[in-house]
């Protein structure tokens, strides 16, 4: 099975090598053998004794993440959908897609995005699962990206990647959890084990970020924004991704783990409403839109809510109907979707107040439209499969179960009434949808092109789906026994057999809800004009694309803000940050830890001489701060150096003593051959919060460094090892002067690591010196 | 900086130049029993360089010590690693110091050590250091 799942992937290499040949050849028509052999691999499982398979290729078995692959109804029906949607979108693109594109992108990315749903669907662990969901997300962004010269593609491309990536890092965090949980990364280990995650106290944790993987992948509300923008992708790309495929992987994914969550309430509660919510304001939204994407677009939302709140319901019948309404929607959906590239393909707009009458010159392309509308909006006839779906929409949301009070209870109640308005506004957008586009005048005028009949081979892959449309409307019984009813018993764990059927009689009260929409649906469609002023009032100017683009906005103004804010470039600033952030931790830890210990019990006496010298140096060091000069300063740091060199005297250092006096010579001399290039000394006229902050922060940390100095003298944990040198400085170094043996002979890796540092640096300043260049930086 | 009537200058300097070449070189050589060592000794002949340097000036100073200091620099880090190599032959650690008394014809009784040979390098490093410091800055006009 891993085979099926790569081998898109693997053939994605040669694509560059077929696409050489495309003016012989067009891309595609190799391409479209691919996911042909797949769907006919598979089809081979259908059948009412289909059991599930399971297969296992170790990747990383240490962290317990191999490619377990997992076969059963549910899988089964989404595989065939992808590889069977995925060849007729291969073959439409074929005609759809100019020669003088870059085909060669455009199937890899394709084929990329193929391999990555087939294992989407097909994985059972969960960190595999996660691998290939991110990979549709990528393979998405780059499809929506594929005019990537247009502006509005990239703003797609972009709000579709940043909504759909932030869902899926937090559904990686939900499988994270859950694995942790359960002690396993195979989800159906975790569903045989569903009590114990049911029972664990984050799993409510687990549950959310696994939710908002599957709701921002399947656009649900408010993560919707992202689809309708989608829609500048090519139309072989909406037709695939935005209605058959990717937006179905959330569904997959709740559809998957209903079995752990499902008896939990809040599982019924959170799914059932996004998507009701999902349902009725997608549908609404849709009679709004212009663009015919856009109708579609919004349509395909609506519709994944209905499947979302059915797979929200959990009962027998809302499950069943859930996987036949993925079956169903794929099916019209992806016809209309070609049948609204073709129009845009034939007339050079989508635009629906330019387009009308079409019928006249699109005939066949206006019947394969019409089937699809009809389906969509479900209207009671007997050959088309989106009644059937409805019919057992409707008749899920008036059986359903759960507690008969909170807000479970309210949810019972005001659901059907929703479901009817959801769809009675499905009913009026796939009418709008029709005879905007293929009826009234013929407004040619406002057309690019002249409209005629689309190439016989752009219409052969919509024309499969409605007769697809057709077949199942007319035998809905043949698809029910050995694959819906598969489907649905991987979802729901027991077999459920339900006989679907066309007329259920007059008293059956979903019927009498279909009535009501059909008869309000038809009201609402020939008044249209005469409403169409609502959306003035409502939505008006709400909307969730305004919130997404404020907080886009926003985020970055603030992080530029933030920045601008610490990354002053201001040295000055930088070093008081540098220094209260080291008095705050320090003090902070040391007060934590009662860290400071003062103890004046073991200090030497002090002699007359030091105290002169020390005040010497305290007086000069207090001279640097007030001398207005250049000079003055240099000469006072001066008096400082030599006031040490005096202390290592007194403390008997000579070596340092010398040291000290020749290298305070050499610096003090240093900074006089500079001084003529120095520049005056600034006075720092800076505000007096500012000096006053200074201030604070240099006697701060003084008299940090001062505490720090006496608390680490007051406390000695361990005796000096400088008795060692004294000892052995003679016998073992042959020489007298400790420091010199220390320094050449004990520890002479030091030294010679700091004569490097010195060479270094004296390499460093004759660089800069000798090799300047002008300003330019030749 | 060099000015045509510093007569005082320049004859002192050629006196005082000596002595303290001389007593760097002391110091260098005395580092192991008493203070000095080749730091300050490195220090202390840069700074009889750069006094010769301000009496009689680039031109003449390169005529007396056609030394390329900066090449002193490598040399003496090469010196101070080699005798860390060193020990390698004789299967130390590195940087193993060991030394011994030796008779010599004119010196008599004399101790040597390897770590001397550490500190030639440390004076090189120091020299080439400094004195490249100070005349690539002092030459930047």
């Amino acid at each position: 099975m891993i085979f099926t799942v790569l081998i898109p992937l693997l053939l994605a290499c040669f694509v560059p090598f077929i696409s050489k040949f495309k003016h012989k050849i067009h891309t595609g028509t190799v391409i479209f053998f691919i996911p042909l052999a797949i769907f006919f691999y598979f089809i081979q499982f259908i059948g009412s004794g289909f059991e599930p398979i399971r297969h296992t290729y170790s990747w990383i078995p240490s962290l317990g993440i191999n490619f377990d692959f997992y076969l059963d109804g549910l899988s089964l029906l989404f595989v065939l959908l992808i590889s069977g949607i995925g060849a007729l979108v291969v073959l439409y693109s074929v005609y759809y897609l100019d020669r003088s594109e870059p085909l060669g992108h455009f199937y890899v990315y394709l084929l990329m995005f193929m391999s990555a749903m087939l294992g989407v669907v097909l994985s059972d662990n969960v960190f595999v699962l996660y691998t290939f969901w991110e990979l549709t997300s990528i393979s998405s962004f780059l499809l929506i990206g594929y005019w990537h010269f247009k502006e509005k593609s990239r703003y797609g491309a972009l709000k579709s990647m940043i909504i759909t990536i932030f869902g899926g890092l937090s559904m990686f965090g939900g499988f994270a959890l859950l694995s942790v949980i359960s002690g396993t990364t195979s989800i159906q280990t975790m569903i045989a084990n569903a009590d114990v995650i049911l029972d664990n106290p984050y799993m409510p944790l687990a549950l959310g970020f696994i939710l908002l993987g599957a709701f921002t992948k399947s656009a649900q509300f408010p993560f919707h924004i992202w689809l309708p923008d989608a829609m500048e992708a090519p139309t072989p790309v909406s037709a695939y991704l935005h209605s058959a495929t990717m937006v179905k992987a959330g569904l997959y994914l709740v559809a998957r783990f209903s079995m752990i969550f499902g008896s939990y309430e809040w599982f019924f509660i959170i799914v059932s409403i996004a998507g009701i919510v999902t349902l009725c304001w997608a549908s609404y939204m849709a009679v709004h839109q212009t663009d015919l994407k856009a109708i579609l677009a919004f349509s395909t939302i609506s519709q994944l809510g209905m499947i979302m709140a059915m797979l929200g319901f959990g009962t027998k019948a809302a499950v069943f109907a859930a996987v036949f309404h993925i079956l169903n929607h794929a099916t019209f959906k992806g016809s209309l979707f070609m049948v609204a590239g073709t129009v845009d393909h034939e007339t050079g707009t989508r635009d629906i107040r330019k387009l009308g009458g079409l019928l006249t010159f699109m005939p066949i392309t206006a019947t394969l439209a019409l089937f699809g509308t009809f389906s969509m909006a479900g209207i009671p006839l007997p050959f088309l499969n989106g009644f059937y779906s409805k019919e057992l929409f409707f008749e899920s949301t008036l059986d359903l179960e759960g507690g008969a009070s909170g807000i479970a209870g309210f949810l019972i109640d005001v659901i059907p009434y929703l479901a009817v308005f959801g769809s009675i506004f499905t009913f009026v957008y796939a009418l709008y949808f029709l005879f905007g586009t293929f009826g009234g005048k013929t407004q040619l005028d406002k057309l690019v092109k002249k409209p005629h009949e689309a190439p016989i081979g752009m219409l052969v892959s919509p024309g499969i789906l409605v007769l697809g449309v057709i077949l199942i409307g007319l035998f809905p019984s043949a698809v029910n026994g050995t694959f819906i009813a598969h489907a649905a018993e991987a979802v729901y764990g027991e077999p459920i057999t339900k006989d679907v059927h066309f007329w259920h009689g007059w008293d059956s009260p979903a019927f009498q809800m279909s009535l009501v929409v059909v008869g309000l649906g038809a009201l609402l469609v020939t008044t249209r004009r005469k409403w169409n002023g609502i959306y003035q009032v409502f939505p008006g100017k709400l909307s969730v694309n305004k919130v997404y683009d404020t907080i886009m906005g926003k985020l970055n103004a603030y992080s530029r803000t933030i920045t601008t804010f610490y990354m002053s470039g201001s040295l000055r600033n930088y070093m008081a940050i540098i220094l209260s952030t080291i008095l705050v931790v320090t003090v902070g830890f040391m007060l934590a830890t009662d860290g400071f210990t003062i103890d004046f019990g073991n200090l030497a006496p002090i002699t007359f001489i030091e105290l002169t010298v020390v005040l010497i140096i305290i007086a000069s060091a207090i001279g640097t701060i007030f001398a207005k000069k250049n000079l003055a300063v240099i000469l006072i740091v001066g008096v400082a150096g030599y006031g040490v060199s005096l202390l290592f005297l007194i403390y008997r250092a000579p070596d340092l003593a010398l040291t000290q006096l020749v290298v305070e010579t050499v610096s003090v001399a240093l900074f006089l051959l500079c001084f003529y290039h120095l520049p005056d000394l600034k006075r720092l006229h800076a505000p007096l919060s500012t000096r006053t902050t200074n201030l604070i922060i240099s006697v701060g940390f003084g008299a940090l460094m001062t505490l720090v100095g006496i608390s680490a003298h007051s406390s000695s944990w361990f005796e000096t090892i400088s008795d060692y040198f004294i000892e052995t400085s003679k016998p073992i170094g042959g020489g007298s002067n400790i420091v010199n043996v220390i320094l050449v002979d004990m520890r002479g890796l030091d030294t010679l690591f700091e004569i490097t540092v010195l060479g270094i640096a004296a390499l460093a300043i004759y660089t800069l010196i000798k090799f300047k260049t002008d300003k330019g930086g030749k | 900086m060099y000015k045509p009537n510093d007569l005082i200058f320049r004859t002192t300097t050629s006196l005082i130049a000596f002595i303290l070449l001389g007593f760097s070189i002391y110091l260098l050589l005395a580092g192991h029993n008493s203070p000095g060592g080749g730091f300050i000794g490195g220090l202390m002949t840069s700074a009889a360089i750069i006094l010769m340097y301000m009496a009689y000036g680039s031109d003449i100073l390169r005529k007396i010590l056609p030394v390329n200091y900066r090449m002193l620099i490598p040399t003496g880090l090469l010196i101070a690693a080699g005798t860390g190599i060193g020990s390698f032959l004789f299967q130390q650690p590195f940087l193993s110091h060991t030394y011994n008394h030796f008779h010599l014809p004119v010196f008599g009784d004399l101790e040597l050590a390897t770590a001397m040979l550490f500190d030639f390098g440390v004076y090189f490093t120091v020299l080439g250091v400094t004195v490249t410091i100070i005349l690539s800055i002092a030459e930047d006009r």
